[in-house]
Formats: C-alpha cells, structure tokens, sequence
C-alpha cells in the first residue's frame, strides 16, 4: 500500500517536470523569432533586444531551461508583455471565477447525472433505461461551443432568464455552468449506471431485498456507496476534459477565468501568460488525478488493508 | 436491416459524399451578394445566407471537406505514429518501453485540447498548424492503447511458436501481432474521428483553425454568435451538422465496440 502511494507519487513528480519542459518548449514551436512575433515586425531594435534580454531567450536553451525551473519552484511566472503587470496578480484575479464556474458545473453534472444513471440501472433494459442513455449519448456528441450559444439564444435572448455574457451574480453563472457540465453529466450517467449494474447482482444487494428494505433503500443505502468508487476515478479523469472544456465555455460566455485569459494571450501573442495558464490548467490536471488515485486508494479498504 | 446501423450510416454517406463532391458540384461559398445579407432561407438557398451575403448551404458543404479531411489525416497520423510507437515500446521493453511510457504520461496529463489550442495558438492559424497540433495530441491514445494490447498478445503460444521457428520480427508483428491487436485499435480510431471532428471546429470556433474566407462548421458557428437575434440560422445549420456527425460516429464506434470487442461480448452472453 505504503509502496503504490510512493511509485504513484514519484511519478507525479516525473510528470510534472516532463509538462513543465513540454510548456517550456511551446516558446521555441513559435516560427520564426519569438521575440519578433509577440512585438510585431514594426518593433525597435531596441525593445526586441530587451525583452530578449528580460524573457532570458539569448540565454542558452539549457540555461533557459534552468531558470524556468527555478521560476516554477518561486512561484513566480514573470511579467506579461502586453499588460506589463505580474502574471501572478493576473493569475490571482482569473483563477477564482474558473474555480467557481468548474465547481458549479460538478455540482450540475453530478445532480443530472446520479438520478439519471440510478434509474437507467434500476429498470435495466425498459424505456426509461434506453431513454437516458439516449439522453447521454446526445450530451457526448454536443459540443459546448454550440451548446453555449443555443442556450444564450433561447433563455438569454428570446425568454430573457439570464444574462448573455460577463459574471453579475448568480445568474451569469448558470447558463456557463450548464455548458460545461453537459458533457459531464452525459459520461457519469453511463458510469453511475455500468457501476450500480456491477454491484447490483452482489449477495448484499440480494440479501439487502430479502430483509423487505424498499427499492429506494437498497439503492441508495447499499448500491450507490459500494459503486461510488469507479464513479469518483470518472469524476477524476473527467476533470481535465473540465478544465478544457472551461477555455472555450469562457470565451462563448465571457466570463473572466483562466480558460478565457489563455485564449486572450494566445490572440495578444502575449506567450509567458500563455506558458502560465497552460501550466496551472495542467499541473492542476495532474494534481487532481493524483488525489484521486491516493483517495482511492485510502477509501477503498482492499486496497487500504493490502499489506 | 439493422435500425441502429441505419442512422448513423445515412448521416456519414451524406457527409462523406457532400465533402469529397465539393470541387465537382458548382459552389459557390464566397459569393459574396449584398442585398441577401442575414437572409433567412428560401428557395434558391435553402439555408439562407450569413452576415457577408454568402450562401450557408454552400459553406456547409466545404466546411464538411474541411471537417472531412482534418478529421482523417489527424486520426491517420495518429493512429500509424501512435500504433508503431506503442507496438514497437511493448515488443522490446526494458528502457524504450520505459521512455515510451513517460512520455505517454506526460502528454496525457495535458487535459483534452487544451494542449492543441496552445500548439494551434503558437505554430499560427491556420489548417495545417491544426492538422499538426491535433496529430501531436492524438498519437498518445493509440500508442497507450496499441502498448497494453502488444503486452497481452506478446506472450501467447502462437507468437512463441513462431519465434522457435525462426520468423523474423517484422513478419511476427505484421502476421501474428498487428491482426489481433487491430479491432480496438479501429474502435479507438473511430471515436477519435468524433473527437477530431469537434476539437478542429473547437479550433476554428476560437479563430485558431481555418482562417477567412475558408469556411469550417466552427467558424461558421463564431461568425454567427454575433447575429443570433437576427439570423439564427447562422449557429444553427453548422451546429446541427457537427452534433449530427458526431452522434453517428459515436453510435457507429458503439456498436463496433460491441461487435468487435470479445470481453465486451463475453459480458453480454451470460
């Protein structure tokens, strides 16, 4: 046990330096000079040779390399081009909204998603079973970046329920929220529904129906916790499909996260903020998989008892 | 007949043949008519016309060929960098398979496309870039999949009978290897066609994609979030079109996997 958390935690680490060098390199796939691109062809002389100089590019790659390390480790990501100002107060101002939106639409997709896969594996194989599941299939193959819009054009602009863009209070969120967890909700139905089938054939179920407890009960007191682990490792996986899925749900909606400022970089060529948020998005990715496999593997007794 | 094949295999025809007809038919999708400007449907353009005054009808059909090629070079790429690489880490093990491994781990600890828009975003705009990008995120897939396959197949009796008998690798990998390892390869192969699908529009919907006057379901969907009180069916003919394809891929993938996958079957015949 002690040995799996080790193995699992080294390789984390491995991980992130491997991402850490991928992100490092992005700067070097810009065609052409780097430094030229972001200031445009116009620029000084002088202010391309500086911002060489401040950005450490006439350093040598493995020097370049080091300091990018030793930035990661000072938490200190440097100054964006285009605003001038920290990228780490940028950051500081992006990262709660992404939180909040990400949150919500958990919490969206994990309502839709439990009363949905619960009733598709109760009544295996009825209607109400290829009725969700068909629900589901349809929630794959949406895309948020059409599903944002349709829903601004109906409840944003024809009924007038919420706000089209921007992050004023409650109701600016749902409508991104709702984007975002669609997906979600689709995949965990069908996992909620394959674990709860998994479990529902167990002795304990059976004997769970002998002693007269109602089909709720059963369900819920004795099917779902014995089936929530593969649904939390799905919840896991699934997060960094979230955190994508943010970029372009912010951007649809406006609404003044991470997912958006990276887009904003990317179209300002403003490359250390694009090098920064790449970096959080995925070392928050790595992180979360990694808590996820460690809380699996503290919740689940035979993993836990494993000697 | 099969009600299930049907759908999906009508909407896929239809897409194939309208993207690989688009240079025969008389299109014409940057004609540019200024009084049709916003014009809903009608007879002569029966998806009306976008905020330039260019037939949509005719910018879905080059947009399917857009979709239609990214969506094939990128899973074929894909799928011959990511199967050689997986194949060849699992055959020979020790340090390659290692390395192999490692690096499989770090690009999937890049979430989805996030990793395509940074590349999409740095490389410049533009279909080849995107070509290119999604490619440098999709091999991983195949190659994870294409490595834990090889390992299962590596040790069986018929692979060991024909090392005894002296049969060169090559032959090996290509005679008694790569046939048994193929179905969920293929599996794989077609839901990331419906990943492909979305991650290129996902592209042109953020401007990283196709560029102007080009013409991609994305971009289609981006010029049209601007007019959407006055001309919706600037969203919604390219929506649909994507939501379609994609949910007959993935019907499609469905019930190949169920075909195709022996444990899968197992499970279902008890």
């Amino acid at each position: 046990m002690l040995n799996y958390l080790y193995v699992r935690c080294i390789t984390a680490v491995i991980v992130i330096f491997g991402v850490s060098t991928l992100v490092f390199l992005l700067i070097h796939i810009v065609p052409g000079d780097p430094v030229e691109v972001m200031l445009g062809e116009t620029a000084q002389f002088a202010d391309t040779e500086a911002l060489r100089t401040a950005l450490g590019l006439h350093l040598p790659l493995h020097q370049q390399w080091l300091n990018f390390m030793s930035q990661l480790f000072t938490l200190d990501p440097g100054t964006s081009i285009y605003s001038k100002r920290e990228i780490s107060s940028i950051l500081a101002e992006r990262i709660p909204p992404t939180v909040l939106l990400a949150c919500a639409s958990i919490i969206i997709a994990i309502s839709i998603a439990l009363p949905l896969g619960i009733m598709a594996a109760v009544y295996r194989g009825s209607r109400w079973d290829s009725g969700a599941m068909t629900l589901s299939m349809l929630g794959i193959s949406i895309p948020n970046f059409w599903m944002g819009p349709l829903l601004i054009m109906v409840f944003s602009l024809w009924l007038g329920w919420f706000p089209v863009s921007g992050n004023e209070g409650f109701a600016s969120l749902i409508l991104p929220a709702f984007t975002l967890g669609t997906a979600l909700a689709a995949l965990l139905s069908r996992m909620v529904r394959a674990a709860l089938l998994e479990v529902l054939n167990e002795d304990y179920i059976r004997a769970a129906r002998a002693r007269g407890l109602s089909q709720l009960a059963v369900v819920l007191r004795h099917g779902l916790p014995n089936a929530a682990l593969p649904i939390i490792t799905v919840l896991g996986m699934q997060f960094g499909a979230l955190l994508a899925g943010a970029v372009i749900t912010e951007t649809i909606f406006s609404w003044p996260g991470v997912g958006q400022l990276t887009i904003e970089a990317i179209q300002k060529r403003d490359y250390p903020v694009v090098q920064a948020c790449v970096l959080l998005i995925s070392l928050t990715y790595v992180t979360v998989n990694l808590l996820t496999d460690l809380a699996y593997a503290f919740l689940d007794p035979r993993v836990r008892l494993e000697k | 007949m099969n009600r299930y094949l049907s759908f999906p295999v009508i909407v896929l025809t239809a897409w194939c043949m309208l993207a690989l007809s688009a240079t025969l038919l008389s299109l014409r999708p940057d004609e540019i008519i200024l009084q049709k400007i916003l014009a809903l449907p009608e007879w002569q353009a029966w998806l009306g016309y976008d905020d330039l005054g260019r037939p949509i009808a005719d910018r879905m059909i080059m947009g399917a060929r857009t979709s239609l090629l990214v969506a094939f070079s990128v899973v074929f790429i894909s799928f011959v960098v990511g199967t050689v690489a997986g194949v060849f880490a699992a055959w020979f093990g020790g340090w390659w398979d290692n390395i192999t491994v490692l690096i499989i781990d770090i690009f999937i600890a890049f979430p989805g496309i996030l990793l395509a828009i940074a590349l999409a975003g740095l490389l410049g705009p533009g279909i080849m870039n995107a070509v290119i990008a999604l490619s440098i995120v999709g091999w991983v897939g195949f190659a994870r999949l294409a490595r834990a396959q090889t390992l299962t197949v590596k040790h069986r009796e018929h692979v060991t009978a024909a090392r005894a008998l002296g049969t060169r690798t090559a032959r090996i990998v290509f005679r008694h290897l790569l046939p048994l390892i193929m179905a969920p390869l293929i599996v794989e192969a077609t839901f990331a066609i419906a990943g492909t699908v979305i991650a290129e529009a996902s592209l042109s919907f953020l401007g990283l994609g196709v560029q102007p006057p080009d013409a991609s379901w994305g971009s289609m969907i981006r010029e049209g979030t601007r007019y959407m009180l006055v001309a919706p069916h600037m969203v919604l003919a390219p929506g649909v079109a994507i939501f379609l394809v994609v949910l007959s891929i993935n019907l499609l993938g469905d019930r190949l996997r169920d075909k195709m996958d022996v444990r899968i079957n197992d499970r279902n015949s008890q």
